[in-house]
Order: structure tokens, then C-alpha cells, then sequence
């Protein structure tokens, strides 16, 4: 089983980094979904199916849909790669890619160098744990998350509206 | 009857007021016959209430005073101040001085000032000086006396700078304002002192309490020189006396009521006030009579070199001040008093005729240009001779009466020949010869350059007081004022007669000097010898202080033209726009970068916890 | 129910490490906003992650409800950012963030 997961997680890292240096933009979202798709396999692997299902629903399904209904609508794709290409530069990506990558040598250092135990017995946490969890201890939790959702859809509403500037009531709230 | 006396300050001030609020009832400006009324009106009922005061209630008791409360001015712990007025003796003289003289003097302006576009500001000014000095002299506390002292002050300063279109004037004011604003200081440390010593400005008690055995006589001392400090100031006494030949850049009446008759002698009241604290303190009265000797003799000495008729006049009234320091300084209080009171009727004549003369040669003030004149205005010849006569205390004028009175005095004091009375006599002679100097070049001899013009500007407003001063000059001398009572009597000793003889002759020999050596002086200029140049700048005391203070302090002043002080405070600002300049730069606006700096800041926070 | 041939907890840190700096790079390298977007989804998604192997690790089920929070946290910025994304190219008719610079000092 180790291999399996030490493939899906090879998987991830290549789609990953195939996202953030694809010039197409439908291109990077298909990536995209695969590294979420791999992700997810390996929430079933540390025993948690309902967030692998959550992950493949709303993340690879529902949000994945939305960024690609707007990659369309703002006319996205084949057409921007000779765009994505004078952009994307090494001396633009060079000093990022430096940053990012002492970040994660630091982070490999802390996590070596932390004394975690030697267990290595996961647990198997399914959905029925979840949800008593979810709608006893953190039911608060959950309203204020139907409050952020709530004033995301009014918020995305707002101000997705395509309003002409001359005709706009107050000039700075469109 | 006493109610009498509390209207005196108050009338001229409602003339002031009057005056200065006709603007807000009339549009026009009101004829000068109107202003006359009211400027001139208010002085002289306020002379003729002290009169009948004077007659109703102290002509037959000398000891009489006369306590006015009018209102509480302020009470502070210990310190309760009024408005109150003390009238005796000393007080009256000074009303009669100041109301009386006053009003001629005001009278007198009526007819001088005719035709001026600033009448009305004029005599709102002399108002408002006439009530600041009555202020002064009747106050029964010091703080009230140093309001009327400032007062005076103030009026003096505006007064000098009347004409302020030209800077000369507005430059001469300032120096007056200035100079006795420095022993104006000094007084008021005086006070402080006094009340600190005392717990009491008011007058009598502070004289009690300074009277008693246990008071400490090292603070009187210091106090009183404090005062005297004060005093040099006002009375232009060495050294602070630099202001007062400048302040002759007033209107002439002005000259005679402020710089000659009264204010300037406001000094001299202040000691004679406050002389049970004097007597204390042998070093103060030392003092004191050194202060008069020394300035008598060099403000004599700088009138003989002096070409301007008025600059003459003021030397002479520094120096005639002088005696009366000297006087103080021997204690011949009511020879002091006496002195100022005929000083008073003699210098404003002088002033006034000296007035005529300048206004019938169209503002000719220049006595080498003069000459001849005792054919073409023979009044004012005849009065200015009057006062010259009693300047130089010929016998039998007013001036002779006060002046050997304070000589005998300085005589007796010391038991003797001394250095005083050398330097009073010798004073005596040297009044002698530049008040004939100025009577020869001006009046007789040949016609200068501007006695061709000349044209006799007198109006009756101008010769009635003339003719009245000329009268108060010549028999002044019998007014000998009751002022026993104040200054308690003294032995009647008489020295030898040739003390006398030596009074007497000493101004009978400057005329005859003056005689032979300025009859027939030819108008032909100002050369000077180096010594009559020195003596004509004032001893050189203009250019010392020129050179000690004003030049120093500007040099200060602009070494620190830019503030260094400021220089931190604005080196702060600059150092935090600096700053702004530095980190607004990072403020680019771009999103990545500030992306990047947080990446760097996490990168930074981790080797942190890395390394430790 | 203890699954004995999981991977260790340190190897999903790791990952999780991995895919977000990786989401970093790629959001501090990119120009178009949309792949900015994306790059902010990977960085969620490997927060998410370490959640979920924190949770497992212990036995607790407080990893996933996490998890959920995340996504629900994720699903409205993503609402709100493509709204913006939208009005910004309106705007400006290009999706060039370094376009975005009006609050520069």
C-alpha cells in the first residue's frame, strides 16, 4: 500500500507543478484536477473517505467548474499561451521558485528534526464520526460557515454585475 | 468735597474715551472746535476740581490726607490691591503740577496742533497721559502706581512717535519705550521683593513696617536701589537718559508736557514717596545723589554742544533733573519737590516759547539758522528770556529759590565743603552758559537763514498759557508748598555767606561767558571741535550702548537667523519624510511583490526556529 | 480501527509542505490572475491536507471537520475572487495583475 501512496503522491507533485508552469490555462485547470483527483486518493489512504468524496465533489467538481466558466467567459486558453509565454520568463519565475524552495527545505528540516512518535497506526475515521462531530461540538462553526457562504453569494452578486460606469449610482461601490 | 478728588483721574479718562469712541456714533470726523472742547474741557475741570479741593479742604490743615476707596482691584492671599487714591501735600503738588501745567499745555496744543489731520488722535493721546499720571501720583498702592507708570510710558511712546509716517520718529519712540523699559524691570523686581519682605505694596503700611527696628536693612536697600533703577529709567537719569533727546521727535507740547514737566519727574516722585525707605539705607541715597551729580554735569556739558533748540532744552531737563536726584540724595525732600514744581512752570515756558519759535520759522529747529529774532516775535522773546532766567536761577526768579535751596542742603548734608555741592555749582554755571547761549543764538545777534521767514505763528490759545507759565516762572518762588507734614522739618541752619554768595554768582557768570562768547557768533556752522563733538553725541553713551548691546544682540540674532533650535524639530520632520519617502517606496502597489516579502518574512521567522 | 500499513505522518506533512510551496511559487511567478487563482487553490488544498493527516494521525475526527471548513472557506473565496477577476478585466480588459498598482506610495 506504501508504494500506491507514494505514487499518488508523486502524482500530485508533477500535476502541481505542471499547473503553476503550463501556458494554457484549460490545460493547467485539467492538471489542476488530477493533482486534487491524487489528493484525494490519499485522504481514502490516511483512512478518511468522506473527505476524499468531498474532495472530488466540491473541490475537482463544483470549484474547478466555476474557475473554468470564467477562463471561458474571459475568453481564456490557446489564444493567451503566446501571452503566458512573454510573461512567464525565467528571470520572472527564477527568485519565486528560490523563495518557495527554501521554504520547503526549511519545512523538510523542521518536520526531520521534530520527535514525532513512533506510532504508525492511522486511524479510520468515517462519516458518521464526522457528521457527530460536525453538528454537535462545531454546529456554531456551521452556521457561521452558511453565514460566509451566505454573503459570498451576495458578494459574488454584486460584484460580478456588469455595470456601465456612467450610468453606475455611487462610483466606487461597482 | 473729597468726592471732588476721585473725578480728577476720571474726568481726562472720560475725555479719552469721548474721543476715542466718536467713530462709532459719527460718521464725519468732528471740527477741532469739538475736540478742543472735550481734550482741552476735561483737563481743565479736573485742574479747577483740584483747586477747589485744595482750597475746601488742605489750605488750612498742611498734615491733611485724603483717602479714596473706590473699588477692590484684586486680592490674592496676603495681597489686597484697590483702586484707591492717597491724597496729601506731596500727592497735591503733583495734581497741581500735572492738572494745572496740563492744562495750559493742553490749551497751548489747541493752537499748535491747528490744522493737523490727526487732532482728534492727539488730544486723546494727551487724555489718556494726563489720567495715566494722575494715576500714578495719587495711588495709595505701588502695583496701581506702576499702572499709571506704564501707563505714562505708553502715552510717552505714542506721543513720541505721533508723526509715525517718518521711521525717525517711530525709531526714537521705540528707544524710549525700550530704555525705561529696562528699569521699568528692575522697579518691578523692586516690588516683588518689597511684598516679599513685607507682605504689603500698600504705601503706608509699607512704610510702617519698613520703619520698624526688626525689618531686614540689607532687603530695604536692594529694594530701594531697585527703585531708583526704576526711576533713572523714567527720568532719563545716567545711564539710562539716552532716550530723551531722541524723544523730542514729538509734537513740542508734547515735549513740554511729558518729557519736561511731568512724567519725566515721575522718578523723582517715586523717591520723594517713598523717602522713609530711603532714609534707611545710606548706600541708596548715596546713590541717589551720585546718579544726579554725575548726569546734572554730563547732560550740562552735552547742551552746550547741541544745535538743535530742542535737543538743548532736553539735555537741560535731564540735567536739571539731576539737582533734583541730588536733592533726594541729600535729603532736601521738599527742595526736590520744590525744584520739580518750578522746573515744571520754567521748562514747559521754555518748551512752549521754543514752540512759537519752530512754528513762525516753519518747523526751523536748527539754532545756527536762527538769530535776530527778538525784533520779530517779541512776546515769545520776552518769554523764552523769562525762562531762561529762571533755568539758570538768575536771583529773584523761581527756579533761584528752588535751585539754592538744594545747594545749601547738599551744603549742610555733608557738613561742609563737598563733592556734591562742588558738582551742583559747578552745574549751576554750566546752566548758565548754554541757557544764554541758546537765548543770544536764537533771539539776538544777526538774522540766521531761516529768520528771514520768519512770521509770528502765536494764536491767542498759544499766548494766554505762555503768558501765564511766564508769570508762574518768574514768581513761582513764593509758592513754597506746605510739605512739612510729609517730609518732616529740619533745622533752619545757615552756612557761611560766601556759600551763598557762590549760588548766586555762579549763573551770573555763565551769562557773562555765554555774553562773550556767543553774542556775536557767526551762523556760519556746525564745525565742532572733538570735544563739542563728543559732548554734542551725549558722551558717546548712544554709540557705547550701540556698540555694547544693540550690535552684539543683533549679531546673536542673525547667527541665529535660521533657529537653531527649530533646526532639531524640523531636522525630525525631515528625518520622518526621509523615513516616508524610504517606505512609501515599498508601497509599490504590486501584488506579487508584496507577496514575495511575505514569503521572505516566513522564510526568515522559520530559520528562527531552524537554528534554535 | 487502526490501519497499520498507512504512510507515516511525516510523509504527508511533507507532501502537504510540497504542494504549498509549490502553490506559493507558482502564485508569486504568475502574471494572470486565473492562475493566480488556482495557485491560492493548491495552497488551500495542502492546509487542507495537513488537517486531514493531523486528524487521522491522532484518531479524531476534528481533522475533517476542519477539512470541510476549508473547502466551504474555499468555495466562497473562489466565488468572490472570480467576481473580481471578472470586474477587473471589465475594467482594465486584461487579467495582468502588476496592472493592479493604483495603491502604490
Amino acid at each position: 500500500m506504501n508504494y500506491l501512496f507514494y505514487l499518488t503522491a508523486a502524482i500530485a507533485v508533477l500535476s502541481t507543478t505542471m499547473v503553476i508552469f503550463h501556458r494554457n490555462a484549460v490545460h493547467a485547470l485539467l492538471y489542476l484536477v488530477t493533482s486534487l483527483l491524487a489528493v484525494a486518493v490519499i485522504f481514502y489512504q490516511y483512512g478518511a473517505p468522506l473527505a476524499a468524496a468531498l474532495e472530488v465533489i466540491i473541490y475537482a467538481g463544483a470549484i474547478m467548474v466555476l474557475i473554468i466558466f470564467v477562463i471561458m467567459m474571459l475568453n481564456q486558453g490557446d489564444s493567451t499561451v503566446v501571452q503566458e509565454r512573454a510573461w512567464l520568463q525565467p528571470s520572472t519565475w527564477v527568485g519565486p521558485a528560490l523563495l518557495s524552495a527554501l521554504l520547503l527545505i526549511q519545512l523538510i528540516l523542521l518536520v526531520s528534526s521534530a520527535p514525532f512518535s513512533a506510532v504508525r497506526a492511522f486511524h479510520y475515521i468515517g462519516p458518521k464520526q464526522v457528521g457527530i462531530a460536525l453538528f454537535s461540538h462545531y454546529v456554531l462553526a456551521v452556521e457561521l460557515a452558511s453565514m460566509l457562504l451566505l454573503a459570498g453569494l451576495v458578494g459574488a452578486f454584486h460584484l460580478a454585475r456588469h455595470r456601465k460606469p456612467e450610468t453606475g449610482r455611487s462610483g466606487n461601490a461597482n | 468735597m473729597q468726592g471732588l478728588l476721585a473725578w480728577v483721574p476720571l474726568l481726562p479718562l472720560i475725555g479719552f474715551l469721548i474721543l476715542v469712541g466718536i467713530p462709532l456714533f459719527y460718521r464725519r470726523e468732528p471740527p477741532e472746535s469739538v475736540i478742543t472742547v472735550i481734550g482741552v474741557g476735561s483737563v481743565g475741570i479736573a485742574a479747577l476740581f483740584t483747586a477747589v479741593a485744595t482750597a475746601a479742604v488742605f489750605w488750612q490743615t498742611p498734615s491733611g490726607v485724603v483717602n479714596i476707596a473706590l473699588w477692590q482691584w484684586m486680592q490674592l492671599g496676603e495681597l489686597k490691591l484697590g483702586i484707591n487714591f492717597h491724597v496729601d501735600w506731596l500727592t497735591l503738588v503733583m495734581l497741581m503740577i500735572v492738572t494745572g501745567v496740563g492744562f495750559l499745555i493742553h490749551l497751548y496744543s489747541a493752537g499748535y496742533m491747528r490744522k493737523d489731520p490727526d487732532f482728534r488722535r492727539y488730544f486723546a493721546y494727551l487724555n489718556l497721559f494726563i489720567f495715566a499720571m494722575l494715576t500714578l501720583v495719587m495711588a495709595d498702592n505701588l502695583v496701581l502706581l506702576y499702572l499709571g507708570w506704564e501707563g505714562v510710558g505708553l502715552c510717552s511712546y505714542l506721543l513720541i512717535g505721533f508723526w509715525y509716517k517718518d521711521p525717525v520718529n517711530g525709531t526714537a519712540a521705540c528707544k524710549a519705550f525700550i530704555v525705561t523699559r529696562i528699569g521699568d524691570t528692575a522697579m518691578a523686581i523692586g516690588l516683588f521683593l518689597l511684598f516679599y519682605e513685607f507682605s504689603t505694596l500698600n504705601i503706608p503700611e509699607l512704610i510702617n513696617a519698613a520703619g520698624d527696628p526688626g525689618a531686614d536693612r540689607e532687603i530695604i536697600t536692594i529694594a530701594t536701589l531697585l527703585l531708583l533703577g526704576g526711576a533713572v529709567g523714567k527720568s532719563a537719569q545716567l545711564p539710562l537718559q539716552t532716550w530723551l533727546p531722541d524723544a523730542m521727535a514729538g509734537p513740542t507740547p508734547v515735549s513740554a508736557l511729558i518729557h519736561a514737566a511731568t512724567m519725566v519727574t515721575a522718578g523723582v516722585y517715586l523717591i520723594a514717596r517713598m523717602h522713609p525707605l530711603y532714609t534707611l539705607s545710606e548706600t541708596a541715597m548715596t546713590a541717589v545723589a551720585i546718579v544726579g551729580a554725575l548726569t546734572l554735569l554730563l547732560a550740562g556739558f552735552s547742551a552746550i554742544a547741541q544745535s538743535d533748540i530742542k535737543r538743548v532744552l532736553a539735555y537741560s531737563t535731564i540735567s536739571q533733573i539731576g539737582y533734583m536726584f541730588l536733592a533726594l540724595g541729600v535729603g532736601a525732600w521738599s527742595g526736590a519737590i520744590f525744584h520739580l514744581m518750578t522746573h515744571a512752570f520754567f521748562k514747559a515756558l521754555l518748551f512752549l516759547s521754543a514752540g512759537s519759535v519752530i512754528l513762525s520759522l516753519h518747523h526751523e529747529q536748527n539754532i545756527f539758522r536762527m538769530g535776530g529774532l527778538y525784533r520779530k516775535i517779541p512776546f515769545t522773546f520776552l518769554c523764552f528770556t523769562i525762562g531762561c532766567a529762571s533755568l539758570a536761577a538768575l536771583p529773584l526768579t523761581s527756579g533761584f529759590y528752588s535751585k539754592d535751596q538744594i545747594l545749601l542742603r547738599a551744603w549742610e548734608f555733608h557738613q561742609g565743603f563737598n563733592s556734591l555741592w562742588l558738582a551742583g555749582v559747578l552745574g549751576a554755571l554750566i546752566t548758565g552758559i548754554y541757557t544764554f547761549r541758546v537765548l543770544f543764538l536764537v533771539f539776538a545777534g544777526s538774522e540766521g537763514a531761516a529768520s528771514r521767514h520768519c512770521k509770528d505763528a502765536n494764536t491767542p490759545a498759544m499766548t494766554i498759557p505762555l503768558a501765564i507759565l511766564a508769570i508762574l516762572a518768574l514768581l513761582g518762588g513764593l509758592l513754597t508748598p506746605p510739605l512739612q507734614a510729609v517730609f518732616g522739618t529740619t533745622a533752619e541752619r545757615h552756612p557761611a555767606a560766601w556759600v551763598e554768595g557762590v549760588a548766586i554768582a555762579m549763573p551770573l557768570i555763565g551769562l557773562g561767558v555765554a555774553w562773550q562768547l556767543y553774542r556775536r557768533e557767526k551762523k556760519t556752522g556746525e564745525q565742532r571741535s572733538r570735544v563739542t563733538q563728543f559732548w554734542f553725541s551725549g558722551w558717546g553713551f548712544d554709540w557705547l550702548y550701540d556698540h555694547l548691546l544693540v550690535r552684539p544682540f543683533n549679531m546673536l540674532a542673525r547667527l541665529n537667523h535660521n533657529d537653531m533650535i527649530d533646526a532639531l524639530y524640523k531636522g525630525t520632520a525631515a528625518f520622518s519624510r526621509q523615513l516616508n519617502t524610504l517606505l512609501s517606496a515599498s508601497q509599490n502597489g504590486q501584488v506579487r511583490w508584496y507577496l514575495a516579502t511575505f514569503a521572505a518574512g516566513s522564510i526568515l521567522f522559520l530559520a528562527l526556529l531552524v537554528a534554535l | 480501527m487502526p490501519i497499520e500499513t498507512a504512510p507515516g505522518l511525516e510523509a504527508g506533512i511533507l507532501l502537504a509542505s510540497t504542494l504549498f510551496c509549490l502553490g506559493l511559487a507558482g502564485l508569486m511567478m504568475r502574471r494572470n490572475v486565473i492562475f493566480m487563482l488556482m495557485c491560492v487553490e493548491i495552497c488551500t488544498n495542502a492546509a487542507a491536507l495537513m488537517f486531514v493527516v493531523a486528524g487521522a494521525h491522532w484518531g479524531n475526527a476534528d481533522g475533517q471537520v476542519m477539512f470541510i471548513f476549508v473547502v466551504t472557506l474555499a468555495a466562497a473565496e473562489v466565488a468572490i475572487a472570480l467576481a473580481l477577476v471578472l470586474q477587473f478585466y471589465h475594467r482594465k480588459h486584461t487579467v495582468d495583475i502588476d496592472q493592479l498598482n493604483d495603491l502604490r506610495g
